[in-house]
């Protein structure tokens, strides 16, 4: 069901630079060349009834609604299938029409059941608002004919047609008596999510919408994403929340709180209540598509882990003591003037995350610079993305991605490395899908074989199967026969970089030893696939770079993004639309977070902390002197924790204990410290370390802005009262008031507007602002008043790019006898990180647990079959999972997620780090696996730990029910 | 020196024992020691006739039909092998009165050569048009066929040189030529024919296409159920490709042009051209709107030239005698020959290729020698299952395009299929929406369910009480009006018109109680 507030103009806008004039129902018209007759009629406010069409969808013609006359034209075209053109005369009201469109209901109408008052759709079905517009009063043909309404025919007989109910997805129910069979769920499933799952099976009256092979939805293809559901025109594909709760009456755009692509959405509410998410037509990001997350997985919103009240205890074996805010926050207050009186001004710190909105991450890092007196604040990015920033600082000048999503639809070669778009980015994997079905062309560089490789209608041109850990060396032989076979856009570098860097440059990856086949043996590549690849980006058109974490998270991180700038300079692949270097950001916020000054070295906007004009600005705006040194990354917190000299943490919105590789060190350095501050929804696995516990809010309950891949700022509006009674950035405020820093902001959009004054590249940016244009790509200021879709035109932001020389340095972490195989990990669609949201939903009921995929040959050697125990062994430490026999994975590698706490993936996970960032090396681990019979020993003390923190917080709680108060 | 005979291999005579027959004359003559040489041809169209057996004589062939393998020794016995008289005896082929009255253009050498060779199709005047065509720039071979007047045999009648110009018009880098040889009308069999017994005709025509609009290359979409048609094609083909007909290189003029045969998904709607260019890309065979036009947006999105298997073995003699000399057969805005199938309830069951004009009643009384169960022709349904049913007070219409628009039928692909006055005119139309109902791809909503609607309704005026007649007759015909009006393409477009004219031209048999007096 499309959404409530939405207008619909039937065919997909049409963009075109002559427009044509033409007069419908005597009304004079101008549209752009290729509109369609429908879309041109809406334009102007004449509304042709219609069922087939949809403004998501190609026209498809086949309701035979919307059919029009035409002087001049025999017959009646459809409106929706007819171009206009120049002169065209076209009536859409005639005694004619209004018969042949009450004929088409009336046959609708004889295979539609009667329901209309206890209909979920009742009140916002276009079936009925068309049987309404035609004036159909009477089905001369009766109900008792053939029809897919009734279980039984009216002798008593099964009805053949007649299919029951599949209410096997938990978040919608497919009703197929309700089907109109026009094909717009099918559609959806092919055009704009690209899965292909559902087809038109049977021909004729028998026609009927089929999953997979006449599955049920759960158990084909489906990857629930919901695009069918919002398609349908009916009650034939609903949200189970709709058919509880019925219509909403009010709708409030915001943005999803899962990955990166930013997907705006409009929250249907009945009051403060969600009666679903539907993504936005008019949202930049997403285009009105979503995925399994965004529309669906919400309700941990409102699950019962939520907590709702501050707590504290002494110490981590104490059960939790229900306190009010005041308590908690003067508890707080107390505990860090000791540390900091009793061990030092950088005893404390804080970690933000890209969870929060830029204004709580802003106000975080404030905190910390301001209120702790040190610059001891650090963000998840730490982990993810920080390579990026720096990689990208460093050749182009911003810590950005240089495009916006729609930059693909002007894409000829697409290549992806280290990154799975269509289960992380599931929206712009829908995009990129759709770009690759029209002809681009597709390199995908990953150890796996994920699914762009081959997916419906697509199928990669190369897929450099590369070993983990060797990317730059893959990127250098990519740039070698670029450079050796005379592939450079020589006039693009002359007049765009600098000269001296790009002659080291050519000269350092021209050495033999970074040609494809002298790097062969340890890349594990073919020479002859990294030479067509090379030569297809270089020479292929706009060529466009994506890619993730699968870049970043290794020893060198930072080198792999230096030298994907490097191959889009070299190839003058930057600077426009359809080209570029676009990291793909895992979570919501990540942009923003690092924007946002979250990094112990940065203010807001990228600037340095040892800069003093820089400095000297947020002193005079902030009204206290500002420490010049960079403080504490969040591993050189830990390792401060263990020596003694760093022991109260404040974090917000991240779970360090799950995410942060190596485990077992990180939870003793958590152990070792004094006060650890979590604020967060639910009781995380760092919360089970904490010695205060702050309820955070969830994006639904607040207002603030989120900055997705593409640096577009989106508003998130509260739609709902927060269930603690606090916004996340409230907290923060009270939190450095009883620190004795004042700070008084009486809305989220003051902090914005704080930013913007401080930072020039946001000097444009405010609510209003974003009220207006809907969303805002930064940089937005003097020069970019509606911000910066593309990056770098005319000059990089640094002025020249810089080529940097990208040295392969094999990673420390190698195979050998004892460890064998090389771990990997990554996501998976239907979960989102680690969890903390997705688990508390039906999503796991296509991830109920973390599995450790390999491959035959592997898992043959060591006896393993599906569904087996796998102990997993790195020197860091061991963990078990179930063994998923996967022919994706190379022999040689293994891969798991981390979506679960007690997969113990980082148990495995080593200290290693990028060499610039100290961004983990999650994505290479030397492993052994074995199979076993139980669990391991730190998965039986993690879940000993757990129960025991659970019992801790049930005592709290039933402690804080009224009956013991 | 060795006789020839020659022993169709259609399958239409197959399907009456030729097979057994050339066995047989093999088996005799090798018995006899007499040397024979078997030619397998095509079929002359005479099938009350077939299996016809024909003697290569020196006053020429000589006919003997309808012929089984229990017939052969006599024949021998009768000397056959020189012409002999014998109760199956029919004389000079070219002088069965059948075949000597006809006018044939594009059927000229079916049932004469052997589909085989490409060396008998050369000696029977083929592959001159190509020759024509190669001396030719693309806008003139365009404009050759334009001003032949040649019109899509498929059944849409839409001017053949009009759609290529579009396609040549349409610039690309792959264009591609399809034949639609999905013959799936009821009573219809001339694209089988031509594809058995002359198939180098088609590839000529495909060929001559590719070279007017630029496409390289072609497919025929096949019928499933028309194997013989197969291997008669992809023999040819390979006979072409061998000799530099086909290829990368046609006949040396630097132009390449590939065919390909593409056996068909089994459902008539295939047979629309838009459902079979889906189908020919791999799809689900449901109708695509139009336009944009195939010669526009054809297959795989290219500019695509689409046509019926006649209409493209028209084109060589188009290009070998000149655009007058076909122009100058027909009538009124139909120019040239028309191959009428005819079939149903006849004497005599054949194709006639005449010039546009003869009459229905001249087809039928004159070639088909009235029905074959002696009683009065009651109703004529042409132009296949979605044609309208013509009385007998209409039989003088000439076949003429524009003279069936004005009696609200049509010619379509040349079936006429003969009813005599047993026939069920209820039970007729109920067939025809039965037919859609179906047949329907399911797409569009008036023959999705109006077609079902549409059975329902005409059982209940024949089994309802008379006082509910009126009620559901209005029904009908509204549902009909919805369906021609509404519907995407032919095949819902057109059911109604058998219904409508079965309801017009024969209310008395939907009466409910009353069955049809003469039953």
């Amino acid at each position: 069901m499309l959404s409530i507030v939405e207008i619909d103009y039937g065919t997909p806008k049409v963009a075109s630079s002559t427009t044509v004039e033409l007069m419908i129902d005597g009304q004079s018209i101008r549209v752009p060349a290729g509109t369609s007759v429908m879309r041109a009629a809406a334009q102007a406010g004449i509304s042709i009834p219609r069922l087939c069409a949809s403004e998501m969808l190609d026209a498809f013609g086949s309701c035979r609604l919307c059919l029009v006359e035409i002087e001049g034209r025999k017959g009646y075209p459809a409106s929706c299938t007819t171009p206009v053109t120049t002169g065209m005369k076209v009536s859409t009201q005639t005694p004619r029409l209004a018969n042949l469109r009450r004929g088409v209901m009336e046959l609708y109408i004889s295979d539609h059941p009667l329901d209309c008052l206890t209909c979920p759709a009742n009140g916002h079905c276009e079936l009925q608002d068309m049987a309404g517009v035609v004036g159909l009063r009477e089905v001369r043909y009766g109900y008792d004919g053939a029809n897919h309404v009734y279980a039984k025919q009216p002798d008593g007989s099964a009805n053949p047609l007649f299919v029951a109910k599949d209410a096997s997805n938990p978040y919608f129910t497919f009703d197929p008596s309700k089907c109109i069979a026009c094909s717009r769920c099918v559609r959806a499933c092919d055009e704009v999510q690209g899965t292909f799952a559902l087809t038109i099976q049977g021909r004729g009256f028998e026609s009927k919408v089929a999953a997979s092979q006449d599955n049920r939805f759960l158990d084909s293809e489906c990857v629930s994403c919901g695009a069918c559901v919002q398609a349908c025109p009916t009650a034939t594909l609903s949200e189970n929340t709709l058919i509880d709760k019925g219509q909403a009456e009010h709708s409030v755009v915001t943005t999803c709180a899962y990955c990166g692509v930013g997907c705006s959405f409009r929250a249907e509410m009945k009051g403060e209540d969600i009666v679903r998410m539907v993504p936005n037509k008019d949202g930049h990001a997403n285009h009105g598509h979503s995925c399994v997350k965004g529309r669906f997985a919400i309700g941990y919103a409102s699950h019962p882990d939520r907590i709702n009240t501050p707590m504290i205890r002494a110490k981590i074996s104490d059960p939790w003591q229900v306190v009010s805010w005041d308590e908690a926050f003067a508890h707080v207050a107390s505990e860090f003037k000791r540390i900091q009186s009793t061990y030092g001004k950088q005893a404390i710190g804080g970690i933000t995350s890209s969870r929060c909105t830029n204004e709580e991450t802003y106000l975080v890092q404030k905190l910390v610079r301001a209120a702790f007196g040190n610059n001891n604040v650090d963000t998840c990015a730490r982990v993810c993305h920080s390579p990026t920033g720096y990689g990208l600082k460093a050749t182009l000048g911003e810590s950005a991605g240089t495009q916006d999503f729609d930059s693909i639809e002007q894409t000829d070669v697409v290549l992806v490395i280290g990154a799975n778009p269509t289960d992380a980015h599931p929206v712009f994997g829908s995009q990129m899908k759709q770009r690759l079905r029209a002809g681009a062309k597709l390199i995908v560089i990953d150890p796996r074989r994920i699914d762009l490789v081959r997916t419906p209608h697509i199928k990669a041109d190369y897929h450099l199967k590369l070993k983990p850990g060797t990317n730059v060396a893959v990127l250098d032989t990519l740039a070698h026969v670029i450079v050796s076979e005379g592939l450079v856009d020589e006039s693009f570098v002359a007049s765009r970089c600098e000269p001296e860097a790009f002659a080291k440059w050519k000269a350092f990856v021209a050495q033999e030893k970074y040609s494809p086949e002298a790097m062969e043996a340890q890349t594990g590549v073919p020479a002859s696939l990294v030479r067509g690849a090379a030569r297809l980006y270089a020479t292929g058109g706009n060529g466009a770079i994506y890619y993730g974490l699968g870049v970043t998270e290794h020893a060198q991180g930072s080198t792999a993004v230096m030298a994907i700038a490097n191959l889009a300079m070299a190839t003058g692949n930057i600077g426009r639309e359809g080209v570029g270097v676009n990291p793909l950001r895992g979570q919501n916020n990540v942009q923003g977070s690092c924007d946002m000054g979250s990094f112990p070295h940065e203010f807001p906007g990228y600037r340095h902390v040892g800069d003093d004009a820089t400095r000297a600005l947020f002193e005079q705006d902030w009204g206290v002197p500002l420490l010049g040194e960079p403080g504490l990354r969040i591993p050189n917190m830990f390792e401060a924790a263990l020596d003694g000299s760093f022991l109260g943490l404040y974090v917000e919105g991240e779970d360090i204990a799950q995410s942060d590789p190596d485990t077992q060190h990180v939870t003793a350095a958590l152990s070792a410290m004094e006060c650890i501050v979590v604020q967060d929804l639910f009781l995380n696995e760092t919360a089970k370390y904490a010695h205060v516990f702050l309820p955070g809010s969830s994006f639904l309950e607040k207002d603030g802005t989120f900055t997705n891949a593409e640096r577009r700022i989106s508003r998130v509006r509260k739609v709902m009262a927060p269930t603690a009674g606090y916004a996340d950035w409230e907290i923060t405020q009270k939190l450095a008031q009883a620190m004795g820093y004042p700070m008084d902001y009486a809305h989220a959009s003051e902090i914005m507007d704080e930013i913007a004054r401080l930072t020039p590249t946001f000097h444009g940016v405010s609510f209003d602002r974003i009220d207006q244009l809907g969303s805002i790509q930064w940089p937005c200021n003097e020069d970019h008043p509606e911000g910066t879709p593309v990056m770098h035109v005319d000059e990089f932001v640094r002025g020249k790019g810089r080529f940097m020389l990208t040295e392969y340095v094999p990673t420390s972490e190698k195979v050998n006898a004892e460890h064998p195989l090389i771990l990997t990990t990554g996501r998976i669609l239907s979960q989102y990180n680690v969890g903390a949201q997705t688990r508390r939903t039906a999503n796991v009921m296509w991830h109920d647990e973390d599995r450790l995929e390999i491959h035959p040959h592997d898992a043959e050697e060591r006896g393993i079959s599906d569904g087996d125990w796998a102990g997993i062994r790195s020197r860091a430490g061991d963990t078990v999972l179930r063994a998923l026999i996967s022919e994706r994975m190379q022999p040689g590698v293994v891969y798991t997620t981390f979506h679960f706490p007690g997969s113990g993936a980082n148990v495995i996970t080593t200290e290693n780090s990028d060499w610039a960032t100290n961004c983990p090396e999650y994505k290479v681990t030397a492993v052994q696996v074995t199979r076993v019979s139980q669990r391991s020993d730190w998965q039986k003390r993690f879940h000993a730990f757990s129960e025991e923190q659970q019992e801790l917080l049930d005592q709290a709680q039933s402690a804080d029910s009224p009956g013991r108060a | 020196m060795s006789i020839t005979v020659y022993v169709p291999c259609d399958a239409g005579a197959l399907s009456l024992g030729a097979e057994a027959v050339a066995s047989a004359i093999a088996s005799e003559a090798s018995r006899r020691a007499v040397d024979v040489r078997i030619v397998r041809n095509g079929s002359r169209g005479l099938y009350w006739l077939e299996p016809l057996v024909e003697v290569v004589t020196p006053s020429g062939r000589i006919a003997y039909g309808p012929v089984q393998a229990e017939n052969i020794g006599a024949l021998f016995d009768a000397d056959f092998l020189h012409g002999g008289e014998h109760a199956l005896a029919l004389g000079a082929t070219e002088d069965i009165p059948y075949l000597k009255s006809q006018q044939r253009l594009t059927f000229a050498r079916v049932g004469i050569v052997d589909p085989r060779s490409l060396d008998d199709y050369r000696a029977h005047g083929g592959y001159r048009g190509l020759d024509a065509a190669l001396a030719m720039d693309a806008a003139t071979i365009v404009q050759a066929v334009t001003d032949s007047g040649l019109r899509g045999r498929g059944g849409a009648a839409f001017p053949t040189g009009i759609k290529w110009k579009t396609c040549l018009d349409a610039s690309a880098d792959q264009k591609y030529i399809v034949c639609n040889a999905d013959e799936g009308d009821s009573g219809t069999y001339a694209d089988r024919m031509i594809m058995e017994g002359d198939p180098f005709v088609l590839i000529e025509g495909m060929t001559i296409a590719g070279l007017a609009v630029g496409a390289s290359h072609g497919y025929i979409y096949l019928r499933i159920e028309y194997p013989h048609a197969q291997r008669a094609l992809e023999a040819a083909i390979a006979s072409a490709e061998a000799q530099g007909y086909l290829g990368a290189d046609v006949r040396g003029s630097g132009r390449p042009f590939r065919l390909e045969v593409r056996m068909a998904a089994g459902a008539y709607i295939c047979g629309e051209e838009t459902s079979l260019l889906e189908s020919l890309e791999g799809k689900r065979g449901q109708v695509r709107f139009k336009p944009p036009l195939p010669a526009i947006e054809g297959l795989f999105g290219k500019p695509t030239v689409i046509n019926n298997v006649v209409t493209l073995a028209s084109v060589p003699i188009i290009l070998d005698k000149g655009a007058a000399f076909y122009r100058d057969y027909g009538m009124g805005r139909s120019r040239g020959t028309l191959p009428i199938q005819l079939a149903g309830n006849l004497r005599r069951a054949g194709l006639v290729e005449r010039a546009f004009g003869l009459t229905l009643r001249e087809l039928i009384e004159d070639y088909g020698h009235g029905t074959a169960s002696g009683r009065p022709v009651r109703a004529v349904q042409v132009g296949g299952p979605l044609g309208a049913y013509i009385p007998v007070s209409q039989l003088d219409t000439p076949i003429d395009y524009e003279a069936f628009l004005g009696i609200g039928g049509m010619l379509g692909h040349g079936g006429v299929v003969v009813f005599d006055d047993s026939v069920d005119m209820a039970v007729q139309a109920r067939y025809a929406m039965e037919f859609c109902a179906i047949e329907s791809c399911g797409k569009c909503t008036p023959c999705r369910i109006g077609s079902t609607r549409g059975v329902e309704v005409i059982d209940r005026i024949v089994a309802g009480d008379h006082g509910e007649r009126e009620r559901h007759e209005a029904l009908l015909r509204d549902l009909c009006q919805t369906m021609l009006d509404g519907s995407l393409c032919a095949l819902g477009g057109m059911a109604p018109l058998p219904v409508l004219s079965a309801l017009d031209h024969f209310p008395e048999d939907f009466s409910g109680t009353a069955q049809h007096a003469a039953v």
